[in-house]
């Protein structure tokens, strides 16, 4: 199955936990007991973010911590920065075009 | 040329707004006239490397701007634009559509409400744009089609996307 950044973040609940481990690695079950929800389901949200590649384990001796790849973020960046660009060029070409307008004058 | 212009581009999931300030080296009122003016906004609206051309434009309450943006390969993509409220030089708003070459308007593509702002910001010129839609997916539909292509699969992810930048 192909994964996204944007799939990551389409659920409220793996937002939180974005947000959660991006202050500091987590245990799987530190995570899940800021939630209402199961561990399950948890557990569930942690696979699909680690399948978007959001997410890398570290082994600390019979632990596992997770991890956020916060390069991956710039993804959403870059993306939305398409629609800016749009505007940006058209005020660019207006920034031209009333210099112009102010030279003939 | 490259200026430190205030530019502020802000989308709201919850009204289903995006708002787009924008500072201009310029008079209020020769702002103002290159949004007003056909000849002028065919100089600038389309974004490159498309061109504008208008092929009517009534510039009062209850006329209408039919223009249509052009792509280098020829291709048009009309539009049609009502001007529905117009109060020298501080502000108009607008209707706009998507038309073909007769200037009928496609009932089938979303259509927004455009309140254009035009205030002095010492002597330049602050305009700022407030575009609403019906619902999200009338903006993601129109954000997806003003897009090029290989887009298509991030896309349906506006919304979610929204949600988090507005955090």
């Amino acid at each position: 199955m192909r994964r996204d950044i944007f799939q990551a973040i389409a659920d409220p609940t793996r937002r939180a936990i974005i947000a959660l481990i991006a202050i500091q690695a987590m245990t799987p079950n530190a995570i899940a007991e800021h939630f209402d929800t199961t561990r399950q389901a948890i557990s569930k949200h942690l696979k699909v973010l680690t399948e978007c590649q959001l997410l890398k384990q570290e082994h600390q001796g019979r632990e596992i911590y997770y991890q956020l790849e916060i390069d991956k973020m710039k993804e959403i960046d870059k993306w939305l920065e398409q629609f800016r660009k749009i505007w940006e060029t058209r005020f660019s070409q207006l920034d031209d075009l009333l210099s112009t307008l102010k030279k003939q004058k | 040329m490259k200026h430190n212009l205030q530019f502020d581009f802000i989308a709201d999931k919850q009204k289903n707004t995006l708002t787009i300030r924008r500072e201009f080296l310029a008079g209020r009122q020769l702002v103002w006239d290159c949004y007003t003016q056909s000849e002028l906004l065919d100089q600038w609206f389309a974004p490159k490397p498309f061109t504008t051309k208008t092929k009517s434009m009534d510039f009062s309450e209850g006329g209408h701007w039919h223009y249509a943006m052009v792509d280098p390969s020829g291709t048009e993509y009309w539009g049609y634009t009502e001007y529905i409220k117009i109060e020298p030089i501080d502000y108009y708003t607008t209707l706009d559509a998507f038309s073909n070459a007769e200037g009928e308007i496609n009932q089938d593509l979303p259509r927004a409400e455009w309140l254009v702002n035009f205030t002095d910001k010492d002597e330049n010129a602050l305009v700022e744009t407030i575009v609403t839609y019906k619902s999200l997916s009338d903006l993601e539909t129109v954000i997806q089609m003003g897009m090029e292509q290989g887009m298509m699969a991030t896309l349906e992810k506006l919304d979610e996307l929204l949600l988090t930048l507005n955090k």
